[in-house]
């Protein structure tokens, strides 16, 4: 049975995100066709023919797949389901947004954020924020599965697969697209990072975050925050790090007074090497650091940067 | 214009869970349960869109036992007008309740449906987006601001890059993100009120609809335990560990 992979892209370019949802597929097992709709993204497909393992690119390119909205979208994935056996997202908002839409329609229920390939019908994700890790196995003949990245290392380049057309248009007269605001930043993408460095209530409002930023620089970081730290506006949504933020998994993540709550945890545990800093020394976050630096930030962080 | 909102009872939200010995589930016994918070925002919301005068009426919506009326008497103390409960005793997942929840939108005709964006059990995040596709109404997950303006809504949107503006023809369906409003505490008398507030119970049988989950549970394993480290006592010493043992930098 054959596999259908949504790619994910933004600004005209593959997001690394695909990468790691095709290795999901290979582990599923089967012909992986990867999907691309948006408008000019003719670079997009190119750049997913490359991945190593993909047999074909579909490209819709049409001005009704511009901003991914989930009814264009999720109509057409919809028409080239029956294809296939499984179709896969990461799991983004773009991803989450689109998919379970697919899955409603074609009667189905959705395997959300899977980390581990059993078999092709059996799959792990944590549910309860982490705190357990369900084995499940979906009884219907379409699976509809969002993968969270870290769970697979992506596959690498080589591929040469071929580039099709799509000329299925879907018409959508319920949504429009207003605005979009988006963060800019010289820094890697949270998901992809090596290091992140993490602020949260500690740091005591958004100017203080440019202690942060220094120590960023000098490790090639992107910077994330807690839950607390984005409701107290002192940096953007898009930053946050948790159980319904972003998931994490670096090889060092740095938390800089966080306290550690488990909604926190629950998007970042998995990293590798965890460094905690944070001025009570009974503070959560110790018990899941590799390495704990009892004290206050506002000391610790100028010395840090000087020192790294 | 009728607001419908979806509340899902689950596990509070600061109960550090456990597993049951033989692997089968999370063991729920003696366990604190409340409304999902993501559900409390929904409310909230569509409370304020009573207050000011954008709705007239809402109804409250839950898919459960017989327990989950408690959260459904929450929803009509912090200000809902009336609620439904459609009773089940099986494991009822995202699609299950999103097909109970679609026969009631067809039932009630509801101008808004809310729902939160991810029930903090499953962690799924499904049930809005699939009732928009089983009633084809137009969606806006992950709403950090929500605008009512005649026959349309404007939704800003929590994405992964900031923030995006989404214009829905009414009827429509949104889901709330932590951002869209700071949900209130139901007061005292508001409590006692909730218990002469109209609460009706109906069966998936009723609605003709099957709500039991087709996703089989075969085993829920504890995740891997990380194992606490060491505190260093100054910045030398982090910088120190961080190159020669971890050799991450
Ligand atoms: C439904 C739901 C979803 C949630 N999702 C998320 C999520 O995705 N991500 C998330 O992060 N949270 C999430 N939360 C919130 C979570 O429960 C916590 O409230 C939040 O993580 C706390 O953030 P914090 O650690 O920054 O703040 P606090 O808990 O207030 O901790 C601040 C820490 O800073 C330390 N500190 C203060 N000053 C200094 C100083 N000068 N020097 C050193 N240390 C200092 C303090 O000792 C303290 O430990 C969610 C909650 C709910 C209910
Ligand atoms: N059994 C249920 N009863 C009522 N609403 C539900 C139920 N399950 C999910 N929902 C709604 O859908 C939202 C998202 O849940 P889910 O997609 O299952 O993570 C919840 O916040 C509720 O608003």
């Amino acid at each position: 049975m054959s596999i259908l992979v949504l790619a994910e892209h933004q600004d005209g370019a593959l997001a690394g995100a695909t990468a790691h949802v095709v290795a999901a597929a290979k582990a599923i097992g089967g012909d992986i066709d990867v999907l691309v709709a948006g408008e000019g993204v003719a670079a997009v497909a190119e750049a997913a023919a490359r991945l190593d393992g993909v047999s074909k690119v579909r490209v819709a390119d049409n001005a009704a797949y511009a901003h991914q909205l989930a009814e264009p979208m999720a109509a057409l994935i919809e028409a080239l389901a029956g294809d296939y056996g499984h179709v896969l997202a990461a799991a983004s908002t773009s991803g989450k947004n689109v998919l379970p839409r697919v899955a409603a329609l074609k009667d189905v229920a959705q395997i959300s954020e899977i980390i581990a390939v059993e078999a092709p019908d059996t799959f792990k994700r944590p549910i309860y924020a982490g705190n357990a890790i369900a084995t499940v196995q979906s009884e219907d003949a379409l699976k509809v599965i969002t993968v969270r990245t870290t769970g697979f290392d992506a596959v690498g380049e080589g591929g040469s697969a071929g580039v099709e057309a799509v000329d299925f248009v879907a018409d959508n007269n319920q949504s429009t697209f207003i605005k979009e605001a988006l963060a800019e930043s010289d820094r890697p993408e949270l998901g992809a990072a090596k290091v992140v460095v993490s602020g949260g209530r500690g740091m005591g409002n958004g100017e203080n975050f440019k202690l942060l930023d220094g120590i960023a620089d000098k490790l090639g970081a992107a910077v994330g925050a807690s839950r607390a730290a984005v409701d107290a506006g002192f940096v953007p949504n898009d930053m946050q790090v948790g159980q319904t933020g972003k998931i994490v998994a670096p090889e060092l993540y740095v938390a800089v007074g966080i306290s550690g709550a488990i909604q926190h945890l629950a998007g970042m545990k998995d990293s590798k090497v965890i460094v905690a800093i944070n001025k009570d020394e009974e503070a959560p976050i110790f018990q899941v650091a590799d390495y704990g630096l009892v004290g206050d930030l506002f000391d610790i962080l100028p010395e840090l940067e000087q020192k790294l | 214009m009728k607001v419908l909102v979806a509340v899902k009872r689950v596990i509070d939200y600061n109960v550090k869970i456990r597993v049951k010995a033989d692997h089968s589930d999370v063991d729920l016994t003696n366990v604190k349960m409340a409304m999902n918070p993501f559900c409390e925002i929904a409310v909230e919301e569509a409370v304020r869109l009573k207050e000011k005068g954008v709705a007239t009426e809402v109804v409250a919506v839950t898919v459960g036992p017989k327990a989950a009326q408690e959260q459904l008497r929450t929803a009509l103390a912090l200000g809902a007008d009336r609620a439904i409960h459609v009773e089940s005793d099986e494991r009822v997942e995202s699609l299950g309740a999103a097909k109970a929840l679609a026969k009631l939108v067809e039932d009630e005709q509801p101008g808004l449906v809310i729902l939160g964006k991810q029930a903090i059990d499953t962690d799924n995040n499904q049930a809005g987006q699939m009732l928009a596709a089983l009633t084809g109404l137009p969606q806006a997950t992950f709403a950090s601001e929500v605008n009512v303006d005649g026959d349309k809504v404007q939704v800003t949107r929590e994405i992964d890059g900031g923030l995006q503006t989404l214009e829905l023809t009414l009827p429509a369906i949104v889901t709330t993100d932590l951002r869209l409003n700071e949900p209130r505490y139901a007061k005292l008398p508001d409590i006692m009120k909730a218990k002469k507030k109209p609460l009706d119970v109906k069966t998936p049988a009723d609605l003709g609809v099957e709500v039991a989950s087709r996703v089989k549970l075969l085993r829920v394993e504890p995740p891997a335990e990380r194992q606490g480290g060491v505190k260093v006592s100054s910045v030398d010493e982090l910088v120190d560990k961080l190159k020669n043992e971890a050799k991450v930098l």
